[in-house]
């Protein structure tokens, strides 16, 4: 900032008044002639969950990325920003139906996801592990080891645990209900009391 | 590279001041649409070194450009600012607004880029293909003028009108005449 002898500043404070209501009503509206214009990459928004706020992102194929409050959500943006596009603003636009959806599911009325998914985020084995899990049904759980045999190649189990631990659509593609083989919870990306609330849920509708 | 929203968080304020002083209230909020439609357009192309604010105002500036000329070839019949009733708060603004738009080119973009997005003489000369001492001069020619213009006129204030006493207490917004915006 330059310097502004106060005189001048005072001067020309009534030019200073933006009205925050007409700001949020001007971005509203650049999202959706971004969406229009096929300028709109990415778009996300926020949605409050038992398990804390969840940031939900989509492309134009559909949901890109589901972040735990935890891995906070703007060096989230910036890591998407980075690998996918930096044309991303915030806008529920393609998200409705996966907010709806969540809603749903942590209400204990949603079994199954119905989302389009952009899997760009996870590749070779990883991806190969993670496209099993949904075949996992809603209330029960695999060991690490049958994923492991589910995905290919018994011996990868620590891969199988890596791939859950960078799963880059938690909550919709369950890697949850993947669990240590003596029956603990294990590791989980949204920290083990989100697991465990997410398997409380599931095992409780 | 940060994520345009945070641009258009940081920033879109400042856009919305300055197309506002270019180019008054009415026609703001579309040049701020483009701006930023623009910017988004480019965005991943922009040196991670470039100065976004400059930037910003760069293409703003081009859209009001844009606009301007567009004013140029379809001469709609402007509307004059409405008179607004004087109890109206808004109304030293309004003033404030014709004072602005009376502003010559120069000095309007000076004030708007230099005192309203807060960018240095050098970078508004860059902006403007214009020195950063003519932008200097412009600045601080165009607050005398708005301070001519705005501040003068309505300094006389109007003595108060002493109501007497049991009238009727209808309204108390007396009716002010306006000050000559010139």
């Amino acid at each position: 900032m330059s310097t502004v002898e106060p005189e001048s500043s005072a001067l020309l404070a009534p030019l200073r008044d933006v009205d925050p209501a007409a700001l949020l009503a001007l971005q509203t509206r650049l999202a959706a002639a971004a969406a229009e214009a096929g300028l709109l990459d990415l778009s996300y928004t926020t949605l409050d969950t038992p398990i804390g706020r969840l940031l939900l992102a989509a492309t134009d194929q559909g949901l890109v990325r589901v972040a735990f409050d935890r891995e906070n959500h703007d060096a989230v943006l910036e890591q998407l920003a980075d690998k996918i596009s930096p044309r991303i603003l915030h806008s529920a636009v393609r998200l409705e139906a996966a907010v709806r959806q969540l809603d749903e599911y942590f209400a204990g009325r949603r079994r199954v996801f119905e989302l389009p998914l952009d899997w760009r985020l996870a590749k070779g084995f990883r991806r190969e592990v993670l496209a099993h899990l949904p075949e996992i049904a809603y209330g029960q759980t695999e060991s690490y080891a049958q994923v492991a045999a589910a995905a290919g190649n018994p011996k990868a189990v620590r891969a199988v645990g890596t791939a859950c631990g960078t799963n880059p659509l938690p909550v919709v593609v369950p890697c949850h209900r993947v669990v240590r083989s003596d029956g603990s919870f294990g590791g989980y990306l949204g920290g083990t009391e989100a697991k465990q609330i997410l398997l409380t849920l599931e095992a409780a509708a | 590279m940060k994520p345009f929203e945070q641009l258009v968080t940081e920033h879109g304020a400042m856009v919305l001041r300055v197309c506002r002083a270019v180019l008054g209230p009415d026609e703001a909020e579309d040049a701020w649409s483009e701006t930023f439609l623009a910017a988004l357009k480019a965005y991943p192309e922009l040196s991670e070194a470039a100065n976004t604010e400059a930037w910003l105002v760069t293409i703003a500036h081009r859209k009001a450009i844009d606009v301007t000329r567009k004013r140029a070839r379809n001469p709609l019949p402007m509307e004059e600012l409405p008179e607004r009733p004087s109890a109206d708060p808004q109304e030293t603004d309004q003033d404030l607004w014709n004072a602005v738009k009376a502003l010559p080119d120069r000095q309007r973009e000076a004030i708007a880029f230099h005192y309203l997005a807060g960018l240095p003489h050098r970078e508004v000369a860059a902006i403007t293909g214009s020195t950063p001492e003519a932008v200097r001069r412009a600045a601080s020619d165009g607050i005398k003028n708005l301070r001519r213009a705005y501040l003068v006129p309505a300094t006389p204030s109007v003595a108060p009108v002493p109501v007497p006493v049991g009238s009727v207490p209808a309204s108390t917004s007396i009716s002010v005449p306006k000050g000559e915006a010139r």
